[in-house]
């Protein structure tokens, strides 16, 4: 009895020293403690904001490159913009300037067929007045000359009885007023 | 490999000492199987000195992430190099896929906090897969406590500050929409739930995760050793595939430590998240 008594205070007394996996050490507590707020210490302080810094370095690099292409990409739309607008422009101001050009040529042309009309008709009127200058030249010297011509042909048929000067013009006259006469109703 | 080979020697020498030690309840050939107590470590320099392996660990693993983050930072560039990627991967997979997915885009602030609690647990468990140091130092329960006590400071801290303390005990224990008798259950188990068994979770699902799989792992080691050395007979046979087994079962908790990280990390943005949410 007694020495069952003694076996059980043994095995009682070797179960106190047993480790127990539920019973925190102080000193490991400490060490934890102090060890993982120098780690956290460290690791916030010296190294994440670098990889978050370089993360952010990445995503700017990219982001970036695409709107430097989309800047380009806008660009470019507004350079063939002002190029289609500037060939609209000169399209039409050709179309002006050519209609102008026609205008103008077609106002040449009318401004010169009158002129020409005119200088025409000009010269149609001089033309006609001398005409008629020179008919009415040839027309007294032609008097003249049938006057003289027929008296002397007359002299020749009748002899001295129509040597009077007098009377010869008379006759004359009187001849050319008939055949005058006889024109004029004959025209 | 190595690690393997260091365990069961480490092992092996405490099975050959612990019969003619305390050989009073087994046989001075049985088989002694690993238990809490390796999991407790003398001081390095003196027996009862506070600076265990343990300690040693984490104070070994702080350095080693510090060093890994400051040699990835050093010369950061847009175009990251290699060293670069590594830690700017590993910071943008809790950045991204924890921090702005749990919180939103709050998270952002959240990012070094979070990467810091995942490389920090993450390195910490895979302490067990070194060789010469070959134990999470996750599975001394001082350290999850400490991670855990954090997450809740953090997460109490932005939920009061956010609302106001009157109403953010009012919104977490009287959600709006349900009938008044039924508050008289639902108020306590949600203070319970979220002030008092958040923190405990935390702690208690990384500690015996690494503990449990830890002393897995012990145990096909040592029996295997066992196996092959004192057994004798069979022992020549399944003693190798007990070994065999150990490699697996360590792969398989490499896996674990990365996933208990992982799990812990997210489960602290997933309680700040739900305290800066607007509504409960």
């Amino acid at each position: 009895m007694a020495t069952s008594v003694l076996v059980a205070a043994t095995t009682l007394a070797v179960k106190e020293k047993d480790f127990n996996p539920l019973l925190p050490k102080v000193s490991e507590i400490i060490v934890g403690l102090v060890a993982f707020a120098l780690l956290y210490f460290i690791l916030s302080k010296a190294v994440f904001p670098k990889f978050e810094q370089a993360h952010q370095a990445r995503t700017d690099a990219i982001e970036g490159g695409i709107q430097r292409a989309e800047a380009a990409q806008a660009e470019a739309n507004a350079a063939l913009e002002q190029y289609k607008a500037q060939l609209a422009e000169a399209r039409a101001e050709a179309a002006r300037i050519r209609d102008e050009a026609r205008e103008q040529g077609k106002a040449i042309v009318d401004e010169l067929t009158a002129e020409a009309r005119e200088t025409a008709a000009r010269i149609s009127a001089r033309g006609e007045e001398q005409l008629a200058a020179e008919r009415q030249q040839v027309v007294t010297q032609l008097r003249s000359e049938i006057g003289r011509l027929a008296v002397e042909l007359a002299e020749r048929v009748v002899g001295e009885s129509l040597a009077d000067e007098e009377r010869q013009r008379r006759v004359v006259d009187r001849f050319l007023a008939d055949l005058e006469q006889s024109q004029g109703s004959a025209s | 490999m190595s690690s393997l080979l260091a365990a069961a020697s480490r092992v092996g020498a405490h099975v050959a000492v612990v019969p003619s030690a305390a050989g009073d309840t087994t046989e001075k050939t049985g088989f002694k199987s690993p238990g809490p107590n390796d999991f407790d470590f003398p001081g390095l320099f003196s027996h009862d000195g506070w600076f265990t392996k343990p300690i040693l660990i984490v104070i070994l693993m702080t350095i080693v992430i510090a060093a890994f983050y400051l040699a990835t930072s050093r010369d950061v560039k847009i175009v990251p190099g290699k060293l670069q990627f590594a830690g700017e991967s590993l910071y943008g997979f809790i950045r991204n896929d924890v921090a702005l997915d749990a919180i939103g885009h709050e998270g952002l602030r959240f990012a070094p906090f979070l990467a810091t609690l995942f490389s920090f647990i993450a390195l910490n468990n895979l302490a067990g897969f070194v060789p010469v140091l070959q134990i999470p130092s996750t599975s001394h329960i001082g350290f999850p406590l400490v991670l855990a006590i954090i997450s809740w400071v953090v997460f109490l801290y932005l939920g009061i500050r956010k609302a106001g303390p009157v109403k953010y005990f009012k919104d977490m224990m009287f959600p709006p929409g349900i009938p008044w008798p039924v508050y008289i259950l639902l108020a306590p188990i949600e203070f319970f739930s979220t002030v008092i068994v958040r923190p405990i979770t935390l702690m208690l699902r990384l500690t015996f995760n690494m503990f449990a799989g830890h002393l897995v792992l012990l145990l096909f080691v040592s029996g295997g050793v066992y196996l092959v050395k004192d057994y004798g007979g069979i022992g020549y046979v399944v003693g190798p595939l007990s070994l065999v087994f150990g490699v697996v079962i360590s792969l398989f908790e490499g896996f674990i430590q990365l996933l208990q990280a992982y799990v812990f990390t997210l489960l602290t943005a997933l309680y700040i998240g739900g305290a800066l949410a607007d509504e409960h």
